[in-house]
């Protein structure tokens, strides 16, 4: 049981740490606002998800590991937002784009 | 690999504070000293101070980061201007050679602290008692060096004068900060209406477990001054007049009940800010309740600026 524990935990961390990279690589790489925007919002969303679910099986406590979860929500809420702002600040500065 | 970490921190903190500093858009510096600031917070979580930590979360990074954000929008129209003013020769080495004398003499003054560097903490730790919270942080902040936050909160207000004396004549006890209009069904209004519930919550709960573990009151209070400005930028509510009774009696409270205790243990306990036998708790926790709201209230004001949108009479 245990031993299945930790394969999840390496494994989803591991991916998390992946969709981090991905997300800065694109950050960096990506032509314009939008499409960076795209990158980094997988970078939080599932790359901070998959981070959280592997460190999951190690809190002590249900509170603990609901705590967790709720961070996770709490980034998803705002990095939705911001990117929305963001995104309608670059296009009313450049309608076209 | 923990030294790897933080070697790593270390190196990514200098190179980003030089990069700060480098930055010649006024813009790209702000967001470099935010992102320095939770870098710092990493740092302070490495060195085992979350109090720290938290502080420099909620107020270097987040609060003076919005407020340097605040002062770049401001400077925009002028900072063309300025970038095309080269200063001389002279003034640039004159510049160069203060700022190298200021870090020589910060790097000495490090580098020459005894070993071990003299400390309290063990009269802390065997007085702690005392105080009657847990957190020693806290025990230092209200009990032993109580005098240090109540002034801290008195240099706040002032602060808060300080930018409202800035107001012009007309504009006078007015609202302060720009009118915000926002779009009621854009993104903006949503997470204004969503996020605020929850950051009370967690607000309240750094504050009050500050008692026992970090936290405390100045981080509550800088999330709970963070919705309000929310609120106030997604323009659902407008800031309230300076002039407002409410307004300035909030301001002051804090401090008032906090002189006021401190001026009964005078009488009871026998110095000024000496709590009585088996009362540390309770008026610890009297005194943060009262600085919460006026400690709010001054962080969110200090954001908003000078009245500038007098009041119809």
């Amino acid at each position: 049981m245990s031993f299945a524990l930790n394969l999840l935990t390496i494994v989803a961390v591991v991916a998390g740490a992946f969709f981090f990279l991905a997300g800065t690589v694109g950050l960096l790489r990506f032509p314009d606002t939008f499409t960076r925007l795209h990158a980094l919002t997988k970078a939080d969303n599932l790359g901070l998800g998959l981070v959280v679910l592997g460190l999951l099986p190690h809190v002590d406590g249900v509170l603990a590991g609901l705590k967790l979860i709720a961070i996770w929500l709490l980034v998803l809420l705002s990095s939705a937002a911001a990117s929305q702002l963001v995104a309608r600040a670059a296009r009313q500065r450049d309608p076209d784009a | 690999m923990m030294a790897l970490l933080n070697a790593g921190l270390a190196l990514l903190l200098l190179a980003l504070a030089a990069w700060t500093i480098a930055a010649r858009d006024a813009f790209a510096a702000a967001v470099g000293f935010i992102a320095y600031g939770l870098l710092l917070t990493l740092a302070w979580v490495q060195l085992s101070g979350i109090d720290v930590a938290l502080t420099e979360a909620a107020i270097g990074g987040g609060l003076t980061g919005a407020l340097l954000i605040g002062a770049v929008a401001r400077l925009r129209s002028t900072e063309a201007a300025a970038r095309a003013e080269r200063p001389g020769a002279p003034s640039r080495l004159l510049a160069a050679l203060v700022a190298g004398v200021v870090t020589v003499a910060l790097a000495i003054c490090v580098l020459t602290l005894p070993d071990p560097a003299p400390t309290l903490a063990p009269e802390v730790a065997a007085n702690i008692a005392a105080a009657a919270v847990g957190n020693p942080i806290t025990a230092v902040l209200l009990a032993f060096r109580a005098m240090d936050t109540l002034l801290e909160a008195i240099v706040l207000l002032f602060a808060l004068i300080g930018v409202w004396s800035l107001a012009p004549d007309r504009a006078w006890g007015g609202r302060p900060g720009p009118l915000h209009r926002a779009d009621p069904n854009g993104i903006l209004a949503y997470i204004a209406r969503v996020l605020p519930p929850i950051g009370l919550i967690v607000g309240m709960y750094i504050f009050w477990a500050g008692a026992d573990h970090p936290g405390g009151k100045f981080q509550g209070a800088t999330i709970v001054a963070a919705m309000w400005l929310l609120v106030m930028m997604a323009g659902l509510a407008d800031a309230p007049p300076v002039s407002r009774k409410w307004l300035r009696l909030g301001l002051v409270a804090g401090p008032l009940v906090f002189i006021a205790i401190g001026l009964a243990g005078a009488v009871s306990a026998g110095a000024f800010l000496a709590y009585p036998e088996g009362y540390a708790k309770p008026l610890i926790v009297a005194i943060e309740l009262a600085l919460m709201p006026t400690l709010a209230l001054i962080l969110a004001l200090l954001l908003v600026g000078a009245p500038q949108r007098p009041v119809p009479p």
